[in-house]
């Protein structure tokens, strides 16, 4: 092992992605773009109005036209969780299908009422539920339970909260496995590889160099991200920033190294993206990046958990959310561990050089 | 078991055989190249001379056969034998992104005793495009810097597959120079080429290789020799208007090599390829002969015998057929 050839082998790999621009871009400026997006999806914003359409009553029917006027009194109320809007009756079916009102409400003979909607869509429920006790009240019913309500909107239970750890892991696992297996297999495939092999350098350090540009990398990636979701979104980072970047180092040496096993014998850029998606899909769908990963049933948990980038995400959730120290995490880091030892061992038995 | 290693010699090959599934690459191959040589595989694409400079290097292994280099074999400590050879392979592409200086710079950080990095790019020729970067320069240049890399372990003994190949002629002539230059330091050599010319200049020692084999060893010169003749001389004919094919032969083939000092030859796709001791002596017959027979010579044309002359005569194909 020598010190000049590991540094000259990290600057080399240092050099080659930043002059790489498009390199730059998607590890950098896309996952900003998308937390940026995510932000505007998920801004605070106060509960929106439920979009009630309604027919005209029949004319001359008194108790009919007075459910349409009860509706319109209590859409007018100052913050009146319901919109209404008049549609013609023969345009019903049309409203329904493309969805632009939760509920249509059809005043009946006699001063009944008739819902029309989409059981299957949540808002549409909701909007039943609402419109049903506002027009129910209207009529006289009385509440018989007394009902105080606490709302909370507290930081760090938003959507944008539980999404930027995800992001943050997910672009931990792209970058590393993608940096990687592009700059191997390139090098391979240019018989690069095999020159370097003629050089007295010890292949140790060769791979080393890629973990070394990693993780220097990775501090910008981390930095980047981070200071994104905390300064711009107001995502919270209750437990210690080293803990954070410790489980963050280890996730990208796990990853690094499950790259190195990706790439270990692939002679074209084509062949190893395909192994490259073969590995990085799965983990998309089913390590709760998106969505909490305790969605999918119980049979498959034992596997769901046991993927590196549910260890990685449900680390850095745990620092960041919860404010766990190491000894919160150290399940997740005995399985990234283990992928890391397990795949730099086969990787380096079955290494092709040329 | 192989006898010790002779101190004199840089590398020593014995009976080595290499294949790739049916195909046989190397067929029981021999080489003693002598420390302070430069030494020539010269032989058609797909001879089988990049296999045996590759296991000569280390980068691949025999099927079996003797390998060794600077007295030792690829057994023991392959690391320390690597950091005193210089290697240059076959279509090595370095890295586009970096300069030369930075490409340098690296491979020299590989060798605990080596050349400066300046002194290798004053050596190559590349001073103005030390920072350059690798894409911008052209093929000999990049060539040139292939080379560099080679050297800037200091190395005794110097693997170049091929160095010219796909390069113009100055280009050329360029690394010709360079490698005249690393001769004369006392360094060995061990080159392949598929160009005569190449091979004539810069080789002491050259062995002819032909599927897998050497069939042919000896300087430039002895080479030559074995065909016996001094000179080559390619006829081409046409009687009357006829330009049929089956008329570029109108006279037997033992009838020319019956003629006085003629000492060998064949038909070619055009004529005939006679190798004689003097033009002086043989042309006259040969002319006298054409005028008996009705038979006029479109064209004749006389060169020296060259090495490519050799490899004609040995297996009856041109050396870039393959």
């Amino acid at each position: 092992m020598r010190i000049e050839s590991l540094t000259q082998l990290t600057l080399t790999r240092f050099r080659e992605f930043i002059r790489e621009p498009e390199a730059v871009f998607w590890t950098f400026v896309f996952p900003l773009l998308l937390a940026g997006g995510l932000a505007i999806a998920f801004r605070d914003k106060a509960p929106e109005q439920a979009i009630i359409a309604t027919i005209a009553a029949p004319a001359g029917d008194n108790a009919a036209a007075s459910v349409s006027v009860a509706l319109t009194a209590a859409a007018s109320m100052k913050d009146a969780p319901i919109k209404t809007r008049e549609i013609p009756s023969d345009s019903i079916n049309d409203v329904l299908r493309t969805g632009t009102a939760a509920l249509i409400v059809v005043p009946q003979a006699g001063g009944g009422v008739e819902y029309r909607f989409d059981s299957a869509r949540p808002e549409a429920r909701a909007a039943r539920q609402i419109t049903d006790d506002l027009l129910q009240r209207a009529r006289g019913r009385r509440d018989v339970m007394p009902v105080k309500e606490v709302t909370v909107r507290e930081r760090g239970s938003r959507y944008i909260d539980f999404f930027v750890p995800g992001l943050l892991a997910m672009n931990i696992m792209g970058s590393s496995i993608w940096s990687l297996a592009f700059a191997i297999v390139t090098q391979r495939n240019k018989k690069l590889l095999k020159r370097l092999a003629a050089t007295p350098m010890s292949r140790l350090e060769y791979l080393l160099s890629f973990v070394l540009s990693r993780l220097l990398f990775l501090g910008l990636e981390i930095g980047v991200l981070l200071g994104f979701g905390v300064f711009v979104l107001d995502v919270p980072v209750r437990g210690s920033l080293a803990t954070l970047v410790l489980v963050a180092f280890i996730g990208a040496a796990a990853f690094g190294s499950i790259g190195l096993l990706v790439s270990s014998r692939s002679r074209t850029v084509e062949g190893v993206s395909g192994l490259t998606n073969f590995v990085m899909l799965p983990m998309w769908i089913f390590s709760g990046v998106f969505f909490s990963a305790s969605n999918f049933p119980a049979v498959i948990q034992p596997i769901v958990q046991a993927l590196p980038l549910t260890a990685l995400v449900n680390g850095l959730r745990a620092v960041m959310l919860q404010g766990v120290g190491i000894s919160g995490v150290l399940p997740q880091l005995a399985v990234l561990g283990a992928y890391l030892v397990v795949c730099l061992t086969i990787a380096l038995r079955i290494f092709r050089w040329q | 078991m192989t006898p010790s290693p002779d101190p004199s010699l840089a590398l020593e090959v014995i009976g080595l055989r290499k294949s790739y599934g049916d195909v046989v690459a190397v067929n029981g191959l021999d080489l003693r190249v002598v420390s302070g040589q430069c030494f020539g595989l010269l032989g058609p694409n797909g001879a089988g001379k990049t296999t045996t400079i590759e296991i000569c290097e280390g980068l691949n292994t025999p099927d079996s056969g003797t390998v060794r280099v600077l007295g030792r074999t690829w057994d023991d400590d392959p690391t320390s034998l690597r950091a005193q050879l210089g290697i240059q392979l076959q279509e090595t592409q370095l890295a586009d992104k970096l300069t030369v200086i930075e490409t340098l710079t690296l491979f020299r950080s590989f060798y605990t005793n080596g050349r400066s990095v300046d002194d290798v790019i004053d050596l190559v020729q590349l001073g103005e495009k030390r920072k350059a970067r690798m894409i911008g320069l052209s093929g000999g240049q990049k060539q040139r810097v292939a080379l560099a890399c080679a050297l800037v372990g200091n190395p005794q003994l110097l693997f170049l597959d091929e160095p010219t190949t796909g390069l113009d002629p100055q280009s050329r002539r360029q690394l010709w120079t360079l490698v005249e230059g690393l001769k004369a330091e006392g360094r060995t050599i061990l080159l392949t080429t598929h160009y005569m010319d190449e091979a004539e200049r810069l080789c002491d020692n050259i062995a002819i290789v032909d599927h897998g084999q050497v069939i042919a060893l000896g300087t430039p010169r002895q080479l030559i020799a074995s065909l016996g003749a001094e000179h080559v001389i390619r006829l081409a004919t046409a009687v009357g208007d006829n330009t049929d094919p089956s008329h570029l032969h109108p006279i037997p083939l033992s009838d020319l090599l019956a003629l006085a000092d003629v000492r060998g030859g064949r038909e070619t796709e055009t004529g005939y390829e006679l190798r004689v001791g003097s033009v002086q002596t043989a042309l006259p017959p040969l002319l006298a002969l054409a005028d008996a027979r009705g038979v006029t010579w479109t064209e004749l044309s006389t060169h020296s015998a060259t090495l490519e002359d050799v490899f004609v005569s040995m297996t009856g194909r041109q050396l870039r057929d393959g």
